[in-house]
């Protein structure tokens, strides 16, 4: 009777090792992050220092100036100070609102966050399910079918997807309310909670306010989520194939189960735990979606902070966003794998 | 389930002219080309190369053959039931309950995300009407009864925690717990250390005699068939060469009747008792497949 | 023409070339077998004509305005309608598609060498080479790209060029990790070991046996990757990046009929409708030629 029980022992050093092995790839990630927010900082031809004093300033008042901003030290000394900046949350002023970036990221941030999830729920509830049934069917028609929605939605600019919503179901059908996140006649009815306008208004029981921001809502989310979909649909669709191959699947059947419970059951439990790696990093492409998406959709959240940063040159709000935007990445690739192998009990 | 009064008169099983195919873009792949065999309460031994089409029979006869494959017969019956002409889902039924299959690799053929004790569990509750923990017990019962010693604790082992042998106890414990009247084992201890494989050939032998099942033994290891069954059907490109007492194998007098391939494959064995310079290679004649 | 299937067809190969040729016309079967991967096919040829011949196809001078003729709905003189300031719409999409194909030549021809030989250098050297490589394409992965395209843009000024350069430097590293992955396979085989064993150098053997190798997973990845750089480049027109008025580039062309959207919809609806087109056919065909040339 030999079984390969590993002891706690054991276990708690493997995890350690995992551990230690994932925050040093967050931190060197995070790192070259900041070089690479850092040297783009010091590539643009707008000089910062005529940005402060103006044009005609003299040449002693330039020089104090520059000598206030530090950039008379050498680039690894302007490096460190900048990375002690990140660390105490110092994102410099922005340009365009006068207010710490930090603060202006804060505000915006639960609206993308609000966005993005919903977008990625819709993606899980219809994804997953297509992909499924593409591998089940693999090479007939259902399998084509979620081809064709997958490189669909690889093939459509989100832009321009969402300007086709507004136009058919807010223009044409009116199902759903047009760019913002809520009709003016709600703005102050919600007291932010948690930020995320919908969870509010649902907290506070105002249900006319509920009403009116899912309604504006909707449609910004079902256009991500359709990028979530192909993605998703895709990668569930080759676990799956891959799943149904094993041979614990030919047992399920032997043993008389259903078809149905051999694929939901048995098949997709073990596809998911790849599958949860893929959902992470969808919700984390979302987030970037969300950049044309809250264009269009005149969403105040981050993806429009920083596009409009853009266009005004506003280069600390700019930067500081890319930053956030790539922890989040990193944060959530992090998650992802620890998620993962919490769910697998191979690892767990 | 009918009572069988005589159970010797009504064979278990029968098959007539079985064919397998496979329509692939590049044309028909025949895996099984006209099988026939009748099984009572016996071991009946299928032994053949890889590609002989020895498991394809296995899965045939269990309504698994993949999508592009198709099942052919003259006669494919099941204790009187017509097995060709019963819905997919009477068939299926009657899969783990009436026929079942152990296969080769414990470690592929579990779950691995599932605890071995639910998966055992499941083959019970998908043919009996149990609650939880009904099937628990019988579950836990089923795992002492391959000689497992502590089933409490292997209940609750993943896939992954178990040995290949006890990986092994725990597929026969699972494919037998709802009482089939056949168990087709597919290459069951190939993938085992030599040292498990008897203990597991063993348990196994003692359930299905104990049981008074059939028993359809697939393996290419003829020394393995000839002291483990009671009948082998020697397969070769799909089709029997010959089908014979599992004891006129090692009949060195009866040597001459028996079928050149199944020569072929005695002759390609080494033996302690008489060491030879050079093993023979195997011989195939295309006109043993016309 | 049955010789010539004999010859393509053949089991046994008299040459390297025949029995290259031969597995050629085999995937060449296979592929035109999958309706939807010759229907990528198609779109990919037509745009490549669209592109050469757009003075002969397009009806009017992309670039002539006419505010006499303003947002006109499409019709028999144009097909698509006109813009704001009376310039043709589908004449501008014809000449778009060669805005749009120097933008992926661009990219794609500088950035498939630079992953290719990062990737393969990296599988093939490993130890410390592999490790700085690796780290420096896993930051780059760790940015969203269209973000890191947007800072570089904002550092760079917009404009055509500058839009490729940051499309390039955002596209590269799924290249080198693509490259990697195969590399690190190749060069666990026999005959790699046999190869060295007959006094190949380092270089030889990453240039002549690892690249070589590398290219169908390389071509086909690059095939998919099409559609995500035009996507992004259409992206950087949209938000007014990219390639500059009055150049019909289409992103740019479905920002500037944003505002009619409600009212004149084909301003933005057509060149939208052609980046889907366009982007799906290059996904079909690479999916296609995944499925031929890529088993693994």
């Amino acid at each position: 009777m030999t079984t390969s029980n590993i002891s706690w022992g054991g276990r708690s050093a493997v995890w350690g090792r995992i551990a230690g092995r994932e925050l040093s790839t967050v931190a060197i990630t995070f790192f070259g992050l900041l070089l690479v927010t850092f040297l783009i900082a010091r590539v643009i031809p707008i000089d910062p220092v005529l940005a402060v004093v103006g044009d005609n300033a003299k040449a002693d008042v330039y020089d104090a100036a520059r000598a206030a901003l530090g950039l008379d030290k050498p680039l690894w000394q302007q490096f460190a100070t900048y990375v002690g900046k990140v660390f105490t949350g110092d994102l410099g002023k922005s340009v365009l609102t006068s207010n710490l970036v930090t603060d202006d990221i804060k505000r915006v941030f639960p609206a993308t966050l609000e966005l993005a999830t919903l977008g990625t729920l819709i993606g899980v509830a219809l994804g997953v399910p297509l992909g499924v049934l593409a591998a089940v069917y693999q090479g007939r028609w259902p399998d084509q079918l979620a081809r064709l929605i997958g490189l669909f939605g690889y093939s459509v600019p989100v832009f321009w997807f969402g300007l086709m919503g507004l136009l058919l179901f807010y223009a044409k059908l009116g199902w759903v309310a047009g760019p913002g996140r809520i009709s003016v006649a709600y703005q102050d009815f919600v007291d932010p909670i948690t930020g995320v306008l919908v969870i509010d208004a649902a907290l506070q029981g105002e249900w006319e306010a509920f009403r009116d921001a899912w309604s504006h809502l909707i449609l910004p989310a079902a256009v991500l989520g359709l990028l979530s979909v192909a993605y998703i649909s895709r990668m569930a669709r080759s676990f799956m194939i891959t799943e149904l191959q094993q041979q614990y699947v030919i047992a399920a059947r032997v043993k008389g189960m259903s078809e149905f419970r051999v694929i939901w059951r048995h098949a997709l439990r073990n596809a998911f735990v790849p599958l949860i790696t893929v959902i992470a990093l969808s919700y984390a492409q979302l987030l970037e979606g969300s950049v044309l998406t809250e264009t269009i959709f005149a969403w105040p959240g981050l993806g429009r902070y920083i596009t409009n940063s853009l266009l005004n040159a506003d280069m600390n709000a700019v930067l500081g966003g890319t930053l956030v935007v790539g922890a989040v990445f990193i944060g959530v690739n992090l998650l992802s794998d620890i998620l993962g192998r919490l769910v697998d009990p191979r690892t767990r | 389930m009918r009572a069988l009064t005589t159970p010797t008169e009504q064979p278990l099983l029968e098959l007539d002219n079985l064919r397998v195919n496979f329509h692939t873009p590049t044309g028909i792949v025949r895996a099984v080309r006209g099988l026939s065999f009748t099984l009572g309460r016996e071991r009946l031994g299928i032994v053949g190369e890889s590609g002989s089409g020895k498991s394809m029979t296995g899965r045939a006869i269990l309504d698994l053959i993949p999508y592009p494959g198709e099942v052919l017969a003259d006669r494919l019956v099941y204790r009187g039931q017509d097995l060709l002409t019963m819905d997919k889902r009477t068939r299926r039924k009657l899969r783990g309950r009436h026929i079942s299959m152990v296969m080769q690799d414990p470690k592929f053929s579990l779950n691995p995300v599932q605890t071995v004790g639910e998966q055992i569990a499941e083959a019970y509750r998908v043919h009996h009407k149990a609650s939880v923990r009904e099937a628990r017990e019988r579950s836990l019962v089923m795992l002492e009864a391959v000689q497992i010693r502590e089933p409490g604790r292997v209940y609750e082992l993943y896939p992954h925690e178990v040995s290949g042998g006890m990986g092994q106890r725990v597929m026969i414990a699972m494919m037998l717990i709802a009482e089939p009247d056949i168990l087709i084992a597919d290459e069951p201890t190939s993938a085992l250390d030599v040292t498990v494989q008897l203990q597991i050939l063993k348990i196994l032998d003692d359930l299905v005699t104990e049981r008074g099942m059939g028993l359809i033994f697939i393996s290419h290891d003829l020394h393995l068939v000839q002291s483990f069954c009671d009948r082998v059907i020697v397969m070769y490109g799909g089709k029997a060469m010959e089908t014979l007492p599992a004891a006129e194998l090692a009949d060195e007098a009866a040597r001459s009747q028996r079928h050149p391939y199944t020569l072929g494959l005695l002759g390609c064995l080494p033996d302690l008792d008489h060491p030879k310079a050079k093993l023979a290679t195997l011989t195939r004649d295309p006109a043993w497949l016309a | 023409m049955t010789t010539w299937t004999d010859y393509l067809t053949t089991d046994s190969p008299s040459s390297r070339r025949q029995a290259r040729l031969g597995q050629l016309y085999r995937q060449w079967l296979a592929f035109k077998r999958n309706p939807l991967a010759v229907a990528g096919l198609v779109i990919v040829v037509a745009l490549l004509l669209i592109a050469a011949f757009a003075p002969l196809i397009a009806p009017h001078n992309p670039l002539a305005q006419n505010l006499d003729k303003r947002l006109l709905p499409p019709s028999a003189v144009n097909f698509f309608g006109t813009d704001s300031l009376g310039r043709d719409i589908f004449s501008r999409i014809v000449y778009g598609a060669r805005v749009t194909l120097v933008i992926v030549l661009l990219v794609v021809i500088t950035v498939g060498p630079v992953g290719l030989l990062i990737g393969a250098t990296s599988g093939y050297l490993g130890g410390w080479v592999d490790r700085l490589l690796m780290r420096i394409t896993d930051v780059f992965l760790a940015f969203p790209r269209l973000v890191l395209a947007l800072a570089f843009v904002a550092a760079l000024g917009p404009g055509l060029e500058n839009a490729v350069i940051a499309i390039a430097i955002t596209a590269w590293p799924p290249y080198a990790r693509v490259a990697r992955a195969e590399t690190l396979i190749i060069r666990q085989q026999d005959y790699i070991a046999a190869v060295r064993l007959q006094g190949a150098s380092q270089w030889r053997i990453v240039w002549k046996h690892v690249v070589p190798l590398c290219l169908p997973s390389l071509i086909v990845r690059t095939t998919l990757d099409m559609a995500g750089i035009i996507l992004t480049a259409a992206g950087l027109g949209f938000l007014g990046l990219g390639a500059q008025p009055p150049i019909p580039e289409w992103g740019a062309m479905i920002s500037a009929g944003r505002e009619q959207i409600f009212d004149q919809w084909w301003v933005a609806t057509f060149p939208g409708l052609a980046i889907c087109v366009v982007a799906l056919g290059f996904n079909l065909l690479g999916d296609g030629l995944r499925d031929v040339m890529d088993q693994r």
